[in-house]
Parts: C-alpha cells; structure tokens; sequence
C-alpha cells in the first residue's frame, strides 16, 4: 500500500466505532437495501471466526469503542454469538443490528449473557409480493414475538422503520405497531438513495405531501405519548439543500468491515472507481486506517474542488457524501449535489420534481422493482 | 431537578463507564455514541456503583482530595448527569 498525501498519521484521530457486516446473507429482499449489488460475491469469501476477531482486537487496540454488528442478516451467522461475546471482552459497547429473523430465545439468551448491550430491530417489506407488510400476518406475529423477548431479556426496544413512497401512508399504522410493541425508541428514517435503493429511486421517494402527512402523524403520537416512545423521523437528504456531514468526515471515526475482509470508511464506498480497498486479510488495522491510500483519499479538504474548498461550511458537512457525489455527478471529489450550491444540484431537484407526481397502483410498480435477491445480485455484478 | 443526597445512584441503563486508554480519559458508552469526560467528571462518576449516595461520593472525594471544596461542584455535576439520564436513583 502507499502512504498518500494530506494528512500525516500524527494528525489522524483513532477509529472509534467500527460496523462489522459479518455477512450480505439475508432471508429477506428488501428494495432498499444498502448492501452492495454484488453482495453475493462475497459469499464464498466470508471472514472466519478467528478473522472476524483477530480485526476487532485490532482495532479495539486503536481505541475504538463502539461495534455494530449488522450485514445482511449476522443472525445468518452461527458464529454472532461468539463474535459478541468475544468483542464484549475486549471492551466494545457491543450494538446488534438485525430484522430479527432467527432470533430464539436460547440465541437472545446467549447474547446477553455474552454481554451484548443493545439490540435494534427493523421492520421491513418481507415478502416478495409488494404487499402492504403490515398485511403478512406471519411476519408481524414473528416481530411481536421477538419484540416481547428483547423486552423480556431487559433490553429497551429499538425499532428502525425504513420508510419509502410505498409505505410511508401507511404511518399511523406503523406507529400504532410500535406503541404496541412497547418500543422506546422508532426510527423512522427514509431511505438513501444507494446501491438497491438508487435502482429503485423513483420508486421509493416520497412526494412532498407524502412527507408532511407522515410528520405530521409522528407529531401527533409524539404529543400524546412524550418521552415513552421517543420518536425520530427523518426525510431523503434529496429534500434537503445542504448534505448531510457524511461519516462525520471520511476516515475520522468510522470503519466498516465487509464480510469479505474488505476495510472501508462507509457502508458504501465500495463502489468509488480508482480506490483500492485494503483487506483485513492482508493488512492489520493500523496501517489500514492510518496509512491506506483509500482511507487518506478524503481526509481533510484537500481533496475539495469548487464550490467546497472556499465554502465557509466545509467544516460542518465535509462537502457530504464522496459515494452519492460519484453517483449522481461521476466524481467523487464534487461537492454532494444535494448542496444547493454545487452546479449539479439540479440532479437532485429533478428527481424531487418526480417525486410529485401522482402515486401509480402498488401492482403497476411490483413488476418495474428490483428485489435484493441473490440471483439479481448476480446479474448486476 | 433536584437530586435526593440519600439515594443510592446507579448508571442508567444502557449507560457503561469505562477507562480508555486510547483517549486517556474516562468515557460514558451509550449506543451508538460516547461521551469523553473531564478528570474530575471521570472522578465523580467512578463513584457511581449502585451503592453509594451524592453524600457518601462527596465525602469519598473529599477524602481523596483533601483541602478542596468540592461540595457544590460535585453536586452540580451530579444533578447535571441525573438531568441527562446518565444516572438515576431508581
């Protein structure tokens, strides 16, 4: 690897928080999924047990503190238990991120006893059959299931609602869900436009009025039920005109690792052409973080073009996301476009502008969606 | 609010405290955050065990730091981290 300019490693803060995707397995087919297209080619190239925990060792050394443990599905993985228990030790705040499919009593009771300290359930659209989610009875019977047990074993309720164009009317009915379930904290976050998602853009972006009427509905349940379920709502950065400080800034605190090995500053980056992405396989953490070419790329703002390199917020938003100015502008090194500021902001008003029109029948949509499944991830790759 | 000095105080849940060599500092672990403290922040709360009151981590302070009038700082920090439901006496 070669050490790369602007920073040099004195300067460099430790990680702090590290996601570990230990595998894009999944038992659902979720149209918003974050997972990279091609997910399924790590399949064969998962890391080890011994990997997985030889990388956390290494990177707890650094100092970082905070441990996601999400994929896909980790609870696809028989080996979470361990990875939690283990990760524990060392010192990590220990997160479990999963759509709580697979999670038994004897599996929750094994991860509190290893120590985990917060379990995250989604929701989301399970079938194949673009139904109205909370119409599939076995998945709901299933969550309030699993819902009760995270209760049960003393864990507050952490509930994650994607919302998107074809769910988001239906708010009120996912609000009353989660006030059953007893859940202290809903987020509900819209999706972003990556990898499925993006394929699936102008088929998940809420219209205006589709996002003040869901608003609307969270502050009215937030009226009534205060700080018992605390609610957080947030719409596409499309809506927006300034982006969001993505990661905090690249390479500044956040490290995610692939479930092939692969070391990356975001969920995403994956996809950025030019950069090549140091394995756990070959490199330790140290010089992964502190002298990869790929996590030097875009540390500080030396990298910044115009309207970035003299704009007074740089410091605030970092120029937003390297990942969604590639995608939407074909250089990573452009301001996001979501910034009214950046000459390509009307790539984003356009698809905004789409967004308005009228709603099309959920039968008319089904066939132009593409699932997250494994043999679409194999044509796309 | 005001803080009852004759109550045992404990973490809440969900909040760990922890040395970390890293940032030589004590750290408050919360999901999906931290909160890097001070040193006497780091001090006070260590104090923090489920069993000790606000008078006896006064008194525990006092001892350690003799000649300092930590009373009122003291206090005001621990109503400060009941306020941000840091610690609790439930």
């Amino acid at each position: 690897m070669t050490k790369a300019g602007s920073p040099p490693t004195d300067t460099i803060k430790p990680p702090l928080w590290v996601n570990a995707e230990i595998t894009y397995k999944c038992p659902l087919h979720c149209v918003f999924c974050y997972n990279p297209l091609n997910y399924a080619s790590t399949f064969e190239k998962e890391l080890s047990t011994e990997e997985w925990l030889k990388a956390l060792r290494e990177a707890r050394e650094l100092g970082a503190v905070q441990l996601g443990i999400s994929g896909g599905e980790p609870l696809m993985r028989d080996d979470a238990e361990v990875i939690v228990a283990e990760a524990s030790k060392m010192g990590y705040y220990v997160n479990l991120l999963t759509s709580g499919i697979g999670l038994t009593e004897k599996r929750i009771a094994a991860f509190k006893a290893g120590g985990l300290d917060q379990i995250q359930l989604s929701f989301q659209d399970s079938t194949k059959e673009m139904n109205d989610f909370l119409s599939s009875t076995r998945t709901f019977d299933l969550k309030l299931k699993v819902a009760r047990l995270i209760k049960q074993y003393d864990y507050p309720m952490v509930l994650n609602v994607v919302l998107h164009r074809l769910n988001i009317d239906h708010i009120e009915q996912i609000l009353e869900m989660a006030e059953e379930m007893q859940a202290d904290h809903v987020e509900l976050a819209n999706s972003q436009y990556y990898a499925w998602a993006l394929k699936n853009r102008e088929h998940l972006m809420p219209s205006r009025e589709q996002l003040e009427h869901a608003e609307a509905v969270c502050n009215q349940f937030r009226a009534r039920l205060g700080n018992k379920m605390k609610l957080y709502f947030v719409v596409p950065d499309y809506y927006q005109d300034r982006p969001k400080a993505c990661m905090n800034g690249w390479g500044t605190v956040f490290l995610n690792i692939a479930p092939d090995g692969l070391a990356l500053p975001c969920h995403e980056a994956r996809m950025l052409p030019g950069l090549e992405f140091p394995n756990l396989r070959d490199h330790d953490v140290r010089s992964i973080w502190y002298e990869s070419e790929a996590f030097n790329a875009y540390r500080g703002d030396g990298w910044m073009k115009e309207p970035c390199r003299s704009c007074d917020e740089k410091d605030k938003d970092f120029g937003g996301c390297r990942c969604q100015a590639f995608m939407l502008t074909g250089d990573a090194r452009n301001a996001d476009p979501v910034c009214s500021k950046s000459p390509h902001h009307s790539v984003v008003t356009d698809q905004v502008t789409l967004a308005q029109q009228p709603r099309v029948a959920d039968d008319e949509v089904r066939p132009l969606i593409i699932f997250r499944d494994d043999g679409n991830s194999r044509r796309l790759s | 609010m005001s803080l009852a000095k004759d109550t045992p105080l404990r973490f809440a849940r969900q909040y760990k405290l922890q040395w970390e060599k890293a940032q030589d500092a004590w750290v408050l672990l919360y999901p999906e955050g931290l909160i890097k403290l001070t040193g006497s922040a780091g001090e006070i709360l260590q104090r923090v065990d489920g069993q000790r009151t606000a008078t006896d981590i006064i008194s525990s302070l006092q001892a350690a730091f003799p000649g300092a009038d930590l009373q009122q700082d003291v206090t005001d920090f621990l109503e400060h981290a009941h306020d941000k439901g840091w610690i609790t006496t439930d």
